[in-house]
């Protein structure tokens, strides 16, 4: 008989067996055994946030800058629904992230006790799997199963519900390496038919581009150095989506920027022109597409992703590899140099001087001026200031995070964390936190909004409690932002309820929490009041009045094509809407 | 662009690990992604390994369809999904029991129907006949239709179970 140890303290065992070194959470009575037990042990250290979709967010920023897996703990009911957010957000993203739960206990299941909620009921549908342990001799290998789901295939969160009773319950320990599962076997190692008949069509392509995706990024590191040495073999341009940045190197010669709605007009008119996609870890999503009947009309399209279900969804491919996209272009780069592939040499560099004819419309350009700062202003001086630091960034959700992804520029993966399937506003300062927490001497910035920033701002006292000197720039223009951009451009510029009436003061705001204020309105104390922030050893809050009235640009309008970009306001308002594109998102 | 003639009627099966929730898994999957359900029918079928096996008929275009079995195959306790209606010839049966309520000719008339179709009498009463008829979905919508003038009450259908034909199993 094998030492019997109570639920909560197999939990920690178990979690310690998958190397978790922290846990973003908050107490309550279904789970006050785990916390007792997390009282008595140091292995594990706890990080108590204010909300417990900051607790989610705050496992997504630790999970997506260390590519290891982020753990929330909350409890029954209001804790659980809380956390909904922040598990469809990882979801979308596929950030890989498992959410204890605290439940009532497994007799009052049903029975509408107080903080009693259907959490695997609630979750079913914005978790990659979720459990309800009824069980206590189940009880390791289910933590151990829930971390090989949320880490493994496409990656993702993951709900473990721990009724009070089965915490208390005393049952034996099971270490991981004795869990299998019967049913779940992600496919990595792709057929190399399908890699073969890719590297034959990209020998033969005259127009190539290599678009990528978050799938690089969550191959790994080492996916991305192969990703890069391959493209720099091609010689082929290449784009990436909002949640690859980074995969491969933004200075890189041969990147032509994000490519989607805000993407560089050179990277959008790439895709559709081209005859030969390279589709790397990205899933064709709307906000890439845009029509798609009009999408990349000319070209074949070789689709690479871990999920089978992401291929064929949205737009139909010529060669679909399912498998790791490490293990894929290691195979790639494998075939391409056993057949001595040579790309198309001449068919290329005429592909490339269209291309810079396209990189000449400069079409991330904007007019600075000495009286007010312009948003595209304020990161590109971030950028300057803090390249060359060892920093992490995110941000919010609105125009701030596309002239984020616009003009920061990424050298690096695991760099660059943002909501992008989700869109979820309030995202980047709790994020921030779960960066600083796992990189506590590196430069971790939250470009924000305004609006964005005032739906999670409690998490300021995570900060002051644990001392993450994070650095929150708002981009103020007194707007919600990209709300009010489309009602300028779609709705007659009848700004209904998107003001951001009643701020408060931000620099005493930041005061209360013990936080350093900050603020700047004019360009040329621009650099200084950057400078101050990020030499700062403390939490700062930098509030960064910006022309209220600036748009981001370049802008696909909804349902139209590639090559029907606005560059700017003088290509005036609503062009190119159709009916159509009125009623998408 | 596709037609309405690219939509055809697929039946599926799908093995799953006989753990809670797992049917919500499947409904919820349809329900989310907005596909059709035409049947569903669930049991276990093996319970030393605690296996069930679910049989979907669902309509789409090719593309759906293969999406639908990608977003199956995606659920962890899904073990496997084949598609009976691609992957060779299978045979799918159905069960249906039909509550006709009548007296005089109408009475004799279902009767002599039910025999032409091959169901059973299960229950009677002297105005009433519970009659029990297998086969496929064709065959029972055929007796359904012609049961309704002769005093139809109340139906009750299983759903389509369904199997591929030859010596190989699924699994």
């Amino acid at each position: 008989m094998s030492e019997q140890l109570s639920g909560a303290e197999i939990i920690l065992k178990a979690l310690v067996d998958q190397g978790v070194d922290v846990i973003f959470g908050y107490p309550g009575g279904a789970v006050l055994p785990l916390y007792d037990a997390l009282f008595k042990q140091n292995r594990i250290r706890h990080v108590l946030c204010r909300h417990e979709q900051g607790a989610v967010h705050m496992a997504e920023g630790y999970a997506r800058s260390t590519g290891k897996v982020g753990v929330v703990l909350v409890t029954s009911g209001p804790g659980a629904t809380n956390a909904v957010t922040g598990l469809t957000d990882a979801l979308m993203d596929s950030v890989p992230v498992v959410c204890l739960t605290g439940q009532v206990p497994t007799f009052l299941i049903g029975n509408d006790a107080f903080q009693e909620a259907d959490t695997t009921g609630i979750t079913r549908q914005c978790t990659k799997h979720n459990y309800l342990v009824k069980d206590s001799d189940k009880l390791a290998r289910t933590i151990h199963e829930a971390f090989l789901v949320a880490a493994t295939g496409r990656p993702g969160p993951v709900v473990v519900d721990l009724p009070k009773d089965i915490l208390m319950g005393k049952a034996p320990y099971i270490p991981a390496s004795r869990v299998k599962h019967r049913s779940y076997k992600p496919q990595v190692k792709a057929d190399i038919k399908a890699i073969e008949q890719a590297v034959e069509l990209m020998g033969k392509a005259q127009r190539p581009v290599f678009y990528i995706g978050g799938g690089v990024v969550n191959s790994g590191p080492n996916a991305c150095k192969l990703l890069t040495s391959f493209v720099r073999s091609t010689g082929f341009p290449i784009t990436s989506t909002l949640m690859g940045l980074g995969a491969y190197p933004a200075s890189d010669q041969q990147f032509l920027g994000m490519l989607g709605m805000h993407g560089t007009y050179e990277a959008n008119m790439t895709m559709h022109d081209c005859d030969l996609m390279i589709c790397i870890g990205a899933r064709f999503d709307d906000r890439v597409t845009g029509r798609l009947d009009a999408f990349a009309p000319g070209s074949k399209k070789i689709h690479v992703d871990i999920d089978p279900s992401s291929i064929n969804k949205n737009v139909a491919v010529d060669v679909p590899i399912v498998g790791d996209v490490a293990h894929v272009i290691e195979d790639m780069i494998r075939v391409w140099k056993a057949k001595q592939v040579r790309p198309a040499q001449k068919a290329i560099a005429a592909w490339w001087s269209t291309i810079d004819g396209w990189k000449a419309r400069n079409c991330l350009a904007y007019k600075a001026t000495d009286s007010t700062i312009k948003p595209q202003q304020a990161i590109q001086r971030l950028y300057a200031l803090a390249k060359d630091r060892d920093t992490y960034i995110t941000t919010e959700v609105g125009q701030h995070q596309m002239w984020a992804a616009q003009f920061y520029k990424f050298e690096e993966p695991n760099r660059w964390m943002t909501s992008g399937g989700l869109g979820t506003m309030g995202y980047g300062l709790p994020a921030a936190l779960g960066v600083q927490v796992a990189h506590p001497d590196s430069l971790v910035v939250d470009i924000s909004g305004e609006a964005s920033f005032m739906m999670n701002m409690q998490e300021m006292g995570t900060a002051a409690q644990y001392r993450l000197p994070i650095k929150v720039m708002i981009l103020n223009n007194q707007y919600m932002g990209m709300v009010r951009q489309w009602q300028e451009l779609l709705h007659g510029s009848r700004y209904s309820e998107s003001y951001s009436d009643a701020l408060p003061d931000f620099v005493k705001l930041a005061d209360s929490f013990g936080w350093l204020g900050l603020t700047v309105d004019s360009p040329a104390d621009l650099d200084s009041a950057i400078q101050t922030m990020i030499d700062s050893d403390k939490p700062v809050l930098l509030d960064v009045h910006v022309d209220p009235s600036e748009n981001c640009y370049p802008m696909i309008p909804s349902g139209a094509a590639h090559n029907h970009m606005l560059m700017g306001p003088e290509d005036g308002a609503g062009a190119g809407v159709s009916d159509h594109g009125m009623v998408l998102v | 662009m596709m037609t309405q003639q690219d939509i055809r009627t697929h039946t599926i099966a799908v093995l799953v690990d006989n753990e809670a929730g797992v049917l919500a898994r499947v409904i919820g999957l349809f329900s989310g992604r907005g596909y059709n359900i035409e049947s569903l029918t669930v049991a276990e079928v093996d319970t030393a390994e605690h296996l069930s096996r679910i049989t979907l008929v669902t309509s789409g275009t090719p593309m759906v369809i293969e999406q639908i079995k990608a977003q199956l195959g995606r659920l962890v306790p899904v073990r496997m999904v084949a598609d009976l209606t691609v992957e060779g010839p299978a045979v799918s049966r159905e069960l249906a029991l039909l509550k006709v309520v009548g007296t005089g000719e109408k009475r004799v008339e279902s009767l002599r129907i039910a025999d032409i179709f091959r169901a059973n009498v299960v229950d009677s009463t002297n105005e009433s006949f519970v009659f029990e008829i297998v086969g496929k979905t064709d065959k029972l919508d055929a007796f359904i239709k012609l049961m309704e003038p002769l005093g139809l009450a109340e139906i009750s259908r299983t759903g389509v179970a369904a199997i591929a034909r030859g010596k190989d199993p699924l699994l």
